[in-house]
């Protein structure tokens, strides 16, 4: 397969931070990548630094084999680039700006790019319309149009949903798992399940340096055995902690509050299933009993937040 | 240079459709007017001379109102990183600001060509003088643009763009002023004055292109536009 991106020991510092240390990783054609990380770990940094926004410290970038610094106008040609928080000219109307997006990019047949990225993102229908009384959903497809205008083979997006209603997010996504099915992209997020739901592999990234760089299947397998379980009592049993301890792939128990319960353990449904019947069989008064997010979630909070201890 | 072009139409056009252009041109064109006449006639002389020497001193507030905007704006809006990542050289973009705003201001300039037809109608004017101070006048305004656009890249706060380049552009218009220049020793002096963007304009104004002149503003221009670009390279906002 062909390497697409290749970052080799990217580092930089805003004066004392470090935004971002020996950042390593590669990318093939037609993977979606998901960038994770906390706010403020260095996502965007990273993402200014491939897009050729401005240089590491040290390290070196590769666009399809060729370095960022030695070419950098030939390799911004097949990036297309979503900025986080999704900069636009408020005071153009759809078309002029990807007129001028077009333009810039030196489009042989602008009007037909032009009309396919507004298809494509379906915004055909505000095309006339001034970019700054559009809503903030319109708006995201319009950045989203301006990465794609030049059907980039790779694609980086910045937080391409934040600050979007359900419905809308629901659509974004829809919208990047199908360019993602000809293209090469870059998901940066700092929630888990948004790159969950579109992307086949993830790098998470904390205070500046990769955490984890895995398929999202393994990193579920690596995870399993590690999810957390809140069981609420309405009276509390003496013997409630051995009880709960006693049941099959439970890992560590331990009481937080009055009747409430941290389980850590195994499975999901059907570990869930496993305390409710414990609790039956104990004649427990059941308040409540759920699973604190997923096994991945987990992963993810105990990664990113280990570093700060 | 296909896309400084492109550059310079998205800025022309982001001055015209809005009432900013117009406001401009107006404003302009009613004070400099209002200015000028309000003593032609007192002192009665055919003359354009005090209405080039006025003008230095408004573009001091009107230039730096255009080009604060043009780095400072896209650095607030973010848009500054769609520009940057675009597949285009930062000469061509620096370029193209430069000309957006050099041809803005000359607009503003050759509208005002109002104003010597009409003293014409008053009585014989000597039009030599009148045309090499309007070339003077180009140079000069794309000075100010020059430097103006550098300091615009310095901050993404318009207002510091603004108040910074009237300062700067004030100071290399006083320098070359008596009060100030003759301050210092002869030879210094000297130098301090032919640095200075008035000396070369009033040189222009008495009705001769010198070479000497036309040579300072283009060396202001590029050295502005030049540091421009370097601005741009060292990008970690």
């Amino acid at each position: 397969m062909d390497v697409m991106i290749e970052l080799s020991g990217v580092s930089k510092n805003y004066g004392q931070l470090k935004a971002a240390e020996n950042i390593s990783f590669s990318l093939h054609k037609g993977e979606i990548l998901g960038f994770l990380g906390p706010n403020g770990a260095g996502k965007t940094t990273v993402m200014k630094i491939i897009t050729g926004f401005m240089p590491p410290d040290s390290g070196n970038v590769k666009i399809k084999g060729v370095g960022i610094s030695k070419d950098p106008v030939g390799t911004r040609k097949s990036i297309g680039y979503l900025p986080e928080n999704n900069p636009l000219y408020t005071d153009m109307t759809v078309e002029e700006y990807l007129r001028f997006i077009a333009s810039m990019r030196g489009l042989g047949d602008p009007d037909k790019a032009i009309s396919s990225a507004l298809s494509k993102c379906g915004i055909s229908n505000v095309s006339h319309r001034i970019i700054g009384h559009l809503s903030k959903g319109y708006r995201q497809r319009v950045g989203l149009a301006q990465a794609i205008i030049h059907d980039p083979e790779i694609l980086i997006l910045d937080e391409p949903v934040n600050g979007l209603d359900p419905k809308q997010i629901a659509e974004i996504r829809t919208l990047i798992r199908d360019l993602g099915k000809e293209k090469t992209v870059i998901l940066c997020s700092h929630i888990l399940s948004e790159v969950e739901a579109v992307a086949d592999r993830v790098v998470i990234i904390n205070e500046g340096r990769i955490v984890a760089d895995d398929r999202i299947e393994n990193l579920r397998e690596r995870s399993k055995g590690g999810n957390i379980f809140v069981l609420e009592l309405l009276e509390i049993p003496v013997d409630a902690i051995e009880k709960i301890k006693e049941i099959q792939c439970v890992i560590k128990a331990e009481p937080s509050g009055a009747g409430i319960f941290r389980i850590v353990a195994a499975g999901e449904k059907e570990t869930s299933n496993l305390i409710f019947e414990t609790a039956v069989r104990n004649n427990w008064k059941l308040a409540q009993l759920y699973m604190e997010g997923s096994s991945l979630e987990n992963m993810f909070l105990d990664l990113t937040e280990g570093g700060k201890k | 240079m296909k896309y400084s072009l492109v550059i310079m139409k998205k800025e022309l056009s982001s001055y015209f459709n809005s009432a900013i252009a117009y406001i401009f041109f107006t404003l302009f064109l009613v004070i400099t007017g209002f200015l000028f006449f309000r003593l032609y006639f007192l002192i009665g002389v055919v003359s354009m001379n005090d209405f080039f020497s006025i003008i230095p001193w408004i573009f001091l507030i009107f230039i730096p109102s255009v080009t604060m905007k043009s780095w400072a704006e896209e650095k607030k809006n973010g848009t500054m990183e769609v520009l940057l990542t675009m597949p285009v050289k930062d000469v061509e973009l620096v370029s193209g600001k430069f000309l957006a705003g050099s041809l803005f201001v000359l607009i503003a300039i050759i509208l005002t060509s109002a104003v010597p037809l009409l003293v014409s109608m008053t009585g014989e004017l000597d039009w030599g003088p009148v045309i090499t101070s309007y070339i003077g006048l180009a140079f000069l305004a794309s000075s100010y643009v020059a430097i103006g656009n550098l300091i615009s890249s310095f901050t993404s706060n318009q207002v510091s763009a603004f108040l910074i380049t009237a300062v700067t552009a004030f100071i290399l218009m006083i320098i070359g002023t008596e009060p100030v220049y003759s301050v210092f020793p002869a030879s210094m002096g000297d130098l301090i004055r032919n640095l200075s963007l008035s000396y070369h304009f009033q040189s222009i104004q008495r009705g001769v292109l010198d070479s000497r002149d036309v040579i300072y503003y283009l060396s202001i221009i590029f050295l502005f536009v030049f540091y421009n670009i370097r601005s741009l390279e060292s990008r970690n906002w």
